[in-house]
């Protein structure tokens, strides 16, 4: 059961929530909202954003300012929210899908910006909501209701794509870490800049059945046993990294962010006079 | 009134207009033939404590306005034809949530990439039914560099007013042509400004709305209110519902809210309209050749008149079916195979001859052309 305080981020009518029984999601949003609440923030002044997917039901569920978008444009939209109204802390909460097929042109960029937007990608592998279609971080092999005989698309690696494209804090956790979850959710928030924290979630119903993980327990025990730390990761070969999941901060740097630049654009102009 | 007058390309003019409305964001991305208003919104906003950003793309230049305006910023993109397809998803976002925004469309030749540096009035059929789903439409035709500011505020009131996305469908000629504007000086113009919640908090409804303008009020992102916006069907407490009465109720209201005052909203201009037995139904830059056509014809004894539309969604359908009682023959000139000549026959309802007269090579008509056409059909 959360905190009472982490209840009052709840709308508590929406429940129970419309995720299977079992999947990866709720821990996701209860990590979320016990690191806002930690940071302080006040739900008046928080913008949970959102695209099209299971991932991108959660604003729903967010008593807070929530805005529920197209597929896979949900940091276009925080975009403009974050750059008319600095004083707002948004988080943005995407699946594999939103984030890396039909959004990915927004992802880039909003890495490439350093907009201040903490993105969480939550990663199942899978389109869950349509019914277990291929995604761009479905693995070669696994099957899908639209890779039968298993993908052969290679897979993105968000955390990689992400730190290619310019964004100053990126980390990866697993629902099998709810308490890492939290604290790396929570240096996101905190970083100035755009922060991406990818966490490996799990879609027991559409990737699960499919792929020899049936179950939430399956599941939550492959994501343990796959689960590497990064320190660790550096010492290994290659091959030992096969089929693992590095966990860890990636990135964690001080870059000028995007709408601390236009506002000293506009002082530079006397816009603020004006 | 002293005149300050300015000699303006319409797109600087719509820019231009936008600003006096008091807009202070703009998303968009670099397409010919619109850049001109991107380009000018650049430069002016950050000087008045406004907001520029170039988006990655289109979607993303109309995502970042929608977002901005649920900050409660003034909020405006710009594009023209394969811009205007891509936004047309977000465009109904911004209806279904019911949030403020200005698109401009500078039309050009299409489909597809057709013809970047030419005219077409193509897009006029796409503004109202671009995107998918039942919503209403305002759509403002420009026919002069003057009227593109004036139209410019005009929309930003109009979205403010109905909480709703308004579009202003200009053309190549129109965005790229220069000539006088003159505005009064030292007027401010007038102003509207969306309705402000006063509702307590917690007992907030976003989208219940008030009984005497069946409008609800709109809080900010960042003024106190905790609010779910979402394109999903949703009821009076902004969240999603399967429930029919409400999903029929917020259809409805999408609706009925603009055609409740379609009569403020619709605009044209007649010009020897009244005893014309020839009609001539007109709007965007063709409506400056058809209005030298009209005329020419008159000094030649034809009883020509001019109806020019400025509103094109809602369409004038009464007023020119009012309109047309003396007249024997309408006559449509479009840059289009044939779009708002299907409304035109509706409104006239078989009560005078709709010729519709189509040119699709890129260019504008000449008066000549549609003075030969009055005098054929006439």
């Amino acid at each position: 059961m959360p905190r009472p305080e982490v209840m009052d981020w709840l709308r508590k009518q929406f429940f129970p929530h419309l995720w299977c029984p079992g999947c990866g999601h709720g821990v996701i949003l209860h990590a979320i909202l016990r690191a806002l609440n930690d940071c302080g923030k006040k739900r008046e002044e928080t913008v949970i954003a959102s695209g099209i997917g299971c991932s991108s039901r959660m604003p729903g569920y967010i008593d807070a300012c929530t805005v529920h978008t197209t597929h896979g444009r949900s940091l276009a939209f925080a975009t403009g929210i974050k750059l008319s109204n600095p004083e707002l802390t948004i988080v943005d909460v995407m699946g594999d899908g939103d984030c890396t097929a039909i959004g990915g042109n927004h992802f880039i960029h909003a890495c490439r910006r350093n907009i201040d937007i903490t993105a969480v990608v939550m990663n199942n592998n899978i389109y869950g909501m349509t019914g277990g279609q291929a995604s761009p971080t479905t693995p070669i092999g696994a099957k899908a209701t639209t890779a039968p005989y298993g993908a052969i698309d290679p897979p993105f690696d968000i955390c990689q794509l992400a730190q290619g494209s310019g964004a100053s804090y990126v980390a990866r956790a697993t629902i099998a870490n709810p308490v890492l979850c939290e604290k790396y959710i929570k240096n996101g928030v905190e970083h100035k800049g755009f922060s991406v924290v990818e966490i490996i979630s799990s879609c027991h119903t559409q990737f699960g059945r499919r792929n020899k993980r049936r179950t939430p327990i399956d599941n939550l025990n492959y994501l343990k046993s796959a689960s590497v730390p990064l320190t660790k990761a550096s010492s290994m070969s290659g091959e030992e990294l096969e089929g693992k999941i590095i966990v860890g901060e990636f990135v964690k740097k001080d870059l000028p962010e995007y709408t601390e630049g236009y506002e000293k654009l506009i002082d530079s102009l006397g816009g603020k006079k004006a | 009134m002293k005149k300050d007058v300015k000699f303006w390309q319409g797109n600087a003019a719509i820019a231009e207009g936008a600003l006096a409305a008091g807009c202070s964001f703009f998303g968009g991305y670099p397409i010919t033939p619109s850049s001109e208003i991107a380009e000018v919104m650049a430069g002016e906003l950050p000087k008045r404590n406004g907001r520029f950003i170039q988006m990655e793309d289109e979607i993303g230049g109309i995502a970042a306005a929608i977002g901005a305006s649920l900050t409660g910023k003034k909020s405006m993109t710009a594009t023209s034809g394969p811009g205007f397809s891509l936004k047309q998803e977000n465009l109904g976002l911004a209806y279904m949530a019911e949030i403020p925004l200005v698109v401009v469309d500078v039309m050009r030749g299409g489909p597809s990439t057709g013809l970047p540096t030419s005219i077409s009035q193509q897009d006029v059929m796409q503004a109202r039914w671009g995107t998918h789903g039942d919503h209403a439409t305002i759509a403002y035709a420009p026919s002069s560099v003057q009227e593109c500011y004036e139209i410019a505020i005009k929309a930003f009131n109009m979205s403010e007013r109905f909480r709703q996305p308004v579009l202003i469908m200009s053309d190549e000629v129109l965005g790229h042509m220069r000539e006088r504007v003159a505005l009064d000086e030292g007027k401010k113009p007038e102003l509207v400004d969306r309705k402000k919640p006063t509702a307590d908090p917690e007992e907030f409804r976003p989208y219940k709305p008030d009984p005497e303008d069946n409008l609800p009020p709109m809080a900010s992102y960042g003024d106190g209110y905790r609010w779910h916006v979402t394109g999903l069907t949703h009821n009076e407490w902004g969240f999603p519902t399967s429930c029919p009465e409400e999903i029929e109720k917020k259809t409805r209201r999408l609706m009925d809210k603009v055609n409740a005052h379609r009569d403020e909203i619709v605009e044209y201009e007649t010009e020897n309209a009244d005893d014309a037995e020839i009609l001539v139904v007109s709007y965007g830059s063709v409506a400056r050749t058809a209005l030298s056509a009209v005329r020419m014809a008159r000094q030649k004894g034809i009883k020509a008149g001019s109806f020019r539309m400025v509103t094109l969604w809602p369409f004038p359908d009464k007023e020119i079916e009012k309109i047309v009682e003396k007249a024997k023959t309408v006559l449509v000139p479009e840059l289009n195979y044939g779009q708002m000549v299907l409304e035109v026959e509706r409104a006239v309802h078989g009560k005078a001859r709709v010729v519709p007269y189509n040119l699709v090579n890129g260019e504008l008509f000449k008066p000549d052309e549609i003075l030969e056409k009055i005098e054929e059909v006439a």
